[in-house]
């Protein structure tokens, strides 16, 4: 039976008769998703092969299956440990700080009014600023001749800083631009979280005279927890992924002072045509997400439900 | 909570003021920048009131830009240019492929519905490059490399999860009750699945394009990869005019300002949609 005619027959069956075809309507549906899946599992499953191989554009006949090799030369190799500590410093600090600033702002916000949705607006635009532009606009305002920010630190003495050109204040450049982007993200979703909690445990406690720190440490953060698990795993997920922002503003450098992991296997790639040991390196990025994306995605299922009304 | 004292207003007042400057800041000065000449942007100390030039733009419009070196040929049009057709074709691309699947995902539960929908999810938090690195050696061999149709077929990855999600909560938001309703009047599920569920997910459907179309304007790395010149879009093109242009920091600014201005427009068109979005359906604004 054509599928033309499989579709005709559902339209005329009665709701009330038991209609075993139409189980292959979902499959229909759902096979362009299934395609492009299928388009990313290969790529995925060729950079797994290329990982056990010695695959070297520049000598294509060297290429062999080495097993582990390139992961067992990582060991050894302190580039690939600057990369694993860079990328964990940049996570950690920027996910740190975005959440703290985040929170702190969501709270400054959280009563509705007119003025506070409007600043909650008005910090959307840097999140809707393309990072690698983002990269830009900051390099521009630290521009050692010009940029008002060196201006700025200039009137208060520093006259040599050089931002992200210098490699002791790389890191701090870049991620203030990452806390610039990003911090409202997790202001969002925090803000969100906030004004959607029931309001009887905080009348509750204004009524008995609770102080304000009991309130905030005992009601308001174990409410707003999985808020922030979710918004915190977001960050991480695409902070130990960082890209953009880092490309755009030095490329990794000064040196490979901001060698994050995605930058050194992009240079791997395309500047040494070292497609095995960029390949390893990204396995390894990737089984780190795979890890946080586990934990990631119940806590993202668990918030869902709840904000579809079935918990 | 709501007991406010006076000094609970002034560092109220102090802490808001200083984070609208810290956050608004950079893009009113790169904005201001664009409308100055580089002998202002040089001047020191830096100047709030200036006469404010339209050269840069007009520069960068016309696509010749005169540097210190003479005149050079900058399409930074053309990069605008495949923005725009990039991310539509994305989003339009996207949308014909997430909508009947998502509502297949919400109304049918079985079991290949579930994998495709948590593999696509968990592709939007594994490494880019991961896909990418090994996609670009493919597309050499088939000759999608430098394509649109090559860079929109990638950016299925940004905008496919994200539609996918969304819309899959709008149309399980929906009782069935009422397609049932209207099967049960003699319509066929693709009129149940056109009139009824469509319209009913109808913003969600328009959120979740809006949201995949700033997405896929803001990508980077995508383009960087798999595009050469005259395919790029504005964020890998704008670093590549700083390359070029060297030090006409005001065109920089000015074409900085010409990339952020549809995702920040857009972005606030669509603001109530960007908490859900953001969360890929998990939050609800």
């Amino acid at each position: 039976m054509s599928m033309v005619q499989l579709l005709q027959t559902n339209a005329q069956a009665a709701p009330a008769k038991p209609r075993p075809r139409v189980r292959l309507l979902p499959y229909l549906l759902s096979l362009p998703a299934l395609l492009v899946c299928v388009a990313i599992l290969v790529p995925f499953v060729t950079a797994a092969v290329y990982s056990l191989q010695r695959y070297r554009l520049n000598l294509p006949y060297l290429r062999g299956f080495i097993g582990a090799g390139n992961y067992i030369d990582f060991l050894s190799d302190p580039a690939f440990w600057n990369t694993l500590q860079i990328s964990i410093t940049y996570t950690a600090v920027t996910v740190v700080v975005e959440l703290l600033l985040g929170l702190g702002i969501a709270l400054l916000l959280r009563r509705p009014s007119r003025f506070h949705n409007a600043v909650s607006i008005m910090l959307l635009l840097p999140l809707m600023t393309a990072p690698a532009i983002a990269a830009l606009m900051w390099k521009l305002m630290t521009n050692p001749s010009f940029g008002i920010l060196s201006y700025l630190v200039s009137l208060f003495g520093v006259t040599d800083f050089k931002w992200a050109s210098d490699p002791s204040s790389a890191l701090f450049t870049v991620v203030l631009v990452d806390v610039w982007v990003y911090t409202p993200f997790i202001m969002i979703l925090l803000l969100a979280g906030l004004r959607s909690l029931p309001r009887q445990p905080f009348e509750a406690a204004a009524l008995d005279g609770v102080p304000a720190s009991f309130v905030f440490f005992r009601i308001t953060l174990p409410m707003l927890a999985p808020y922030i698990i979710t918004a915190s795993l977001f960050r991480l997920l695409d902070s130990i992924q960082q890209f953009d922002i880092i490309y755009a503003m030095t490329q990794g450098g000064p040196g490979d002072r901001l060698m994050v992991f995605q930058v050194q296997a992009y240079l791997e790639f395309f500047q040494y045509t070292n497609v095995g040991r960029s390949a390893a390196l990204l396995m390894i990025l990737w089984l780190i997400t795979n890890i946080l994306s586990n934990i990631f995605i119940k806590n993202w299922l668990r918030l869902r439900a709840r904000a579809h009304g079935h918990a | 909570m709501e007991h406010s004292s006076l000094a609970g207003r002034i560092f109220r007042g102090v802490a808001l003021s200083l984070i609208l400057i810290f956050f608004m800041f950079p893009i009113v000065w790169i904005f201001l920048m664009s409308f100055q000449s580089n002998d202002q942007i040089l001047r020191i100390p830096p100047r709030i009131l200036f006469e404010p030039t339209l050269a840069n733009y007009e520069a960068l419009i016309s696509g010749q830009l005169r540097t210190a070196a003479g005149n050079l040929q900058i399409s930074f049009m053309r990069n605008l240019f495949n923005s725009v057709v990039l991310s539509s074709a994305a989003v339009l691309l996207a949308l014909l492929l997430g909508v009947p699947a998502a509502y297949a995902f919400a109304r049918f539960k079985f079991r290949l519905g579930e994998t495709i929908a948590f593999t696509l999810l968990s592709f939007r938090f594994a490494p880019p490059l991961l896909v990418l690195l090994p996609l670009s050696l493919y597309y050499q061999e088939l000759g999608l490399n430098d394509t649109y149709f090559g860079i929109v077929w990638v950016y299925q990855l940004i905008a496919l999860p994200l539609i996918l999600w969304i819309v899959r909560g709008y149309f399980e938001d929906i009782s069935p009750d009422i397609e049932h309703a209207y099967r049960l009047a003699g319509h066929s599920w693709r009129e149940a699945f056109t009139r009824i569920a469509v319209p009913l997910a109808g913003p969600g459907i328009a959120a979740a394009g809006l949201l995949s179309f700033i997405f896929c304007w803001n990508n980077f790395v995508f383009a960087l990869i798999l595009a050469s010149a005259d395919k790029q879009p504005v964020t890998v093109g704008a670093l590549a005019f700083v390359t070029a242009s060297g030090i006409q920091y005001g065109q920089i600014a000015a074409a900085i300002v010409l990339s952020v201005t549809p995702t920040l427009l857009l972005a606030l068109y669509a603001q109530r949609y960007l908490v859900e979005g953001l969360s890929l359906g998990a939050v609800k604004g």
